[in-house]
């Protein structure tokens, strides 16, 4: 058991607290506010994190076939992602080679390569220059088969793509990343109850508050009778008693390394094909289940796929940028030390059309009722971390506090620092990658 | 936009002068100065229980079941909505920003003794905590005709922001 630390004051001090260096603004208990506020510590976050770690930039089903692309930031540089026709996935910065112009403006789209509109030097699907107008004047000066768009290391790991500025050895491949986070994105796509996942579509939103502040809220449990007591009170009976996790002592937060974290609101909902077929189906989705045995689908098999209408029971949060939670994926891309864009990103199972389209249909609308900038969940969380960012602005010296459960956190059986859903071992765990990547040495 | 233009009738046919189009003209204001007031129950009584509410994200979008939308309530939603933005427990709602909003540029697409269809764009802004946010769409009503103007109502609304597939804020209120 870790002690417990001192009182929640005393830590920092007003007259040196902006003097220390960003790593040393991380205490095991509690970080200072000066880390949501100061620019010059998001500019180094920018260039010693986001630059030099994996940073989730698509889902496979974006990318369906050779020509799909999608238009993304790895930190704050814009990027493409495209899919080439060897099927390779590729992320490229979104810069011409030759003067700097953009050559990609669209969000996501099919394309046979990428031509820059300034002076048409065009670009394939793997980045490499294919082509420009009036070569004559390279002759001599330029090879042409050494010009290509400059591309990132790309890896997946069960359909999530990452990025990454960082070479071998700089960093680790994507999958010693991730060590143990692959069981539970393992555990996650099972929500296709049988078929793969793909997107459904994606809500985008702004808000005026530092990045950190997003990825502490899909690890916090303690915020969420509180802050969404209003969805709370909108939904069926039967979802608001799936969500009270706040005393339920099966419901865990695990730190998994690397600063990823698992908090399993709904334990019995972690891994969707352990079911003992005590648990009733919502009723709710009952004209669903009618539905799909309409279509021939045995009752098991509709089972499976109802069952995971809520998607699984936790959220698996990815240090720095992406959190799978519960049914969707929660993105994250920093702007500014005082603003940040989320994109929830809505998923259902992939197959064929009338299974899954009623299927989706319900996903959908169950998406719409919490995410989006007018949902029942995202504003009021929205607006708790405005209130945040404008607080943190009283007092750089004066902590933001994380000590939530340290004195009953234990490890799990498989080694994991675990404590209760509603404590802040993720916060913990996501703060201590942050000092690391933030140090010196 | 090239495919609004392909969709209105012919000039001169339809008339915002139309006694029909007038009363349905009306009915879109009282609805806008009833969301600016944040009279959210009497908002409510304005639309057919049939009616649809959309904040759609694809823009180009006219049927709304098979993607993701802003907002696509209908009946039940809209009156949880109404609920969740009354009753105090929405923090969102409780400290929401001050809007005021203009709907112009009124265009009558169809008009019979029924119902009165209308094309025309909204420009809101929103203050909060010192910041003014513009939000501005293209707005589609269905405005059916009931016995008199007091039985008039709202049975289909769909704002279609310029920004719909960028990043918006996160809102207390309704568009």
């Amino acid at each position: 058991m870790t002690t417990l630390h001192g009182p929640i004051d005393g830590a920092f001090d007003a007259a040196t607290v902006n003097d220390l260096e960003p790593a040393d603004l991380v205490l095991p208990d509690r970080v200072a506010g000066r880390m949501y506020t100061d620019p010059g510590i998001f500019e180094q976050e920018m260039s010693r994190i986001f630059e030099r770690t994996w940073v989730w930039v698509a889902h496979e089903s974006e990318l369906p076939k050779a020509g799909s692309f999608k238009t993304t930031t790895v930190g704050r540089q814009p990027v493409i992602v495209a899919r080439d026709r060897k099927g390779n996935i590729n992320t490229m910065l979104n810069r011409c080679r030759h003067r700097g112009a953009s050559v990609c403006e669209q969000r996501t789209g099919h394309a046979n390569g990428f031509t820059c509109p300034y002076h048409a030097w065009s670009y394939g699907l793997d980045g490499k220059l294919r082509g420009l107008p009036y070569p004559d004047g390279y002759e001599g000066v330029m090879d042409k088969s050494g010009v290509a768009l400059q591309r990132l290391r790309t890896e997946s790991y069960g359909g999530m793509v990452f990025a990454t500025f960082a070479d071998e050895d700089e960093l680790e491949p994507l999958e010693d990343f991730l060590g143990d986070v692959k069981l539970w994105i393992d555990r996650f796509m099972k929500q296709g109850g049988g078929y793969p996942i793909k997107v459904l579509g994606t809500h985008q939103f702004r808000f005026k508050g530092n990045w950190k502040i997003q990825l502490e809220n899909t690890t916090d449990g303690y915020h969420f009778p509180i802050v969404h007591r209003s969805w709370m009170a909108s939904v069926d009976a039967e979802t608001a008693e799936m969500m009270s996790f706040m005393t339920d002592p099966a419901a865990t937060t695990h730190d998994l390394g690397n600063g990823h974290s698992v908090m399993e609101m709904v334990p019995e909902h972690s891994d969707l094909d352990v079911d003992d077929g005590t648990e009733p189906l919502q009723e709710r989705f009952a004209d669903l289940v009618e539905a799909l045995g309409a279509q021939g689908l045995d009752s098991g098999s509709v089972r499976r796929l109802v069952r995971a209408m809520h998607g699984t029971g936790f959220n698996l949060n990815l240090f720095p940028n992406v959190s799978m939670s519960i049914s969707f994926l929660r993105v994250l891309r920093p702007i500014s030390a005082d603003e940040t864009v989320i994109e929830h990103v809505a998923l259902g199972p992939d197959g064929p059309p009338e299974i899954v389209d009623p299927v989706n249909r319900e996903r959908l609308r169950i998406h719409e009722h919490f995410q989006g900038p007018f949902g029942f969940g995202t504003p009021d969380d929205a607006e708790g971390w405005d209130r945040v960012q404008r607080g943190a602005a009283a007092a750089p010296e004066m902590p933001i506090m994380v000590n939530r459960g340290l004195g009953r956190e234990e490890p799990s059986p498989e080694g994991w620092p675990t404590s209760h859903v509603t404590d802040e071992t993720g916060m913990r765990a996501a703060y201590g990658m942050w000092k690391r990547m933030m140090s010196d040495d | 936009m090239t495919e609004a233009a392909t969709t209105l009738p012919a000039a001169g046919t339809l008339s915002i002068t139309d006694p029909r189009v007038i009363r349905a003209i009306e009915l879109v204001w009282r609805e806008a100065t009833l969301l600016d007031a944040k009279d959210y129950h009497a908002w409510e009584a304005l639309y057919a229980d049939d009616g649809i509410y959309v904040v759609p994200i694809d823009r180009d979008a006219d049927s709304f079941d098979d993607r993701l939308n802003m907002v696509y309530d209908d009946a039940r939603m809209r009156s949880m909505r109404v609920v969740r933005m009354t009753e105090g427990f929405a923090i969102a709602a409780v400290d929401a920003a001050t809007t005021v909003r203009t709907v112009s540029r009124f265009v009558p697409t169809t008009v019979t003794d029924d119902e009165v269809s209308l094309k025309a764009a909204q420009i809101l802004v929103a203050f909060k905590r010192g910041r003014h946010d513009f939000w501005a769409g293209d707005v589609d009503y269905v405005v059916r005709l009931g016995a008199d103007a007091g039985a008039d109502r709202l049975v289909r609304k769909v704002v279609r922001l310029i920004d719909a597939e960028g990043a918006v804020p996160a809102a207390g209120f309704l568009l």
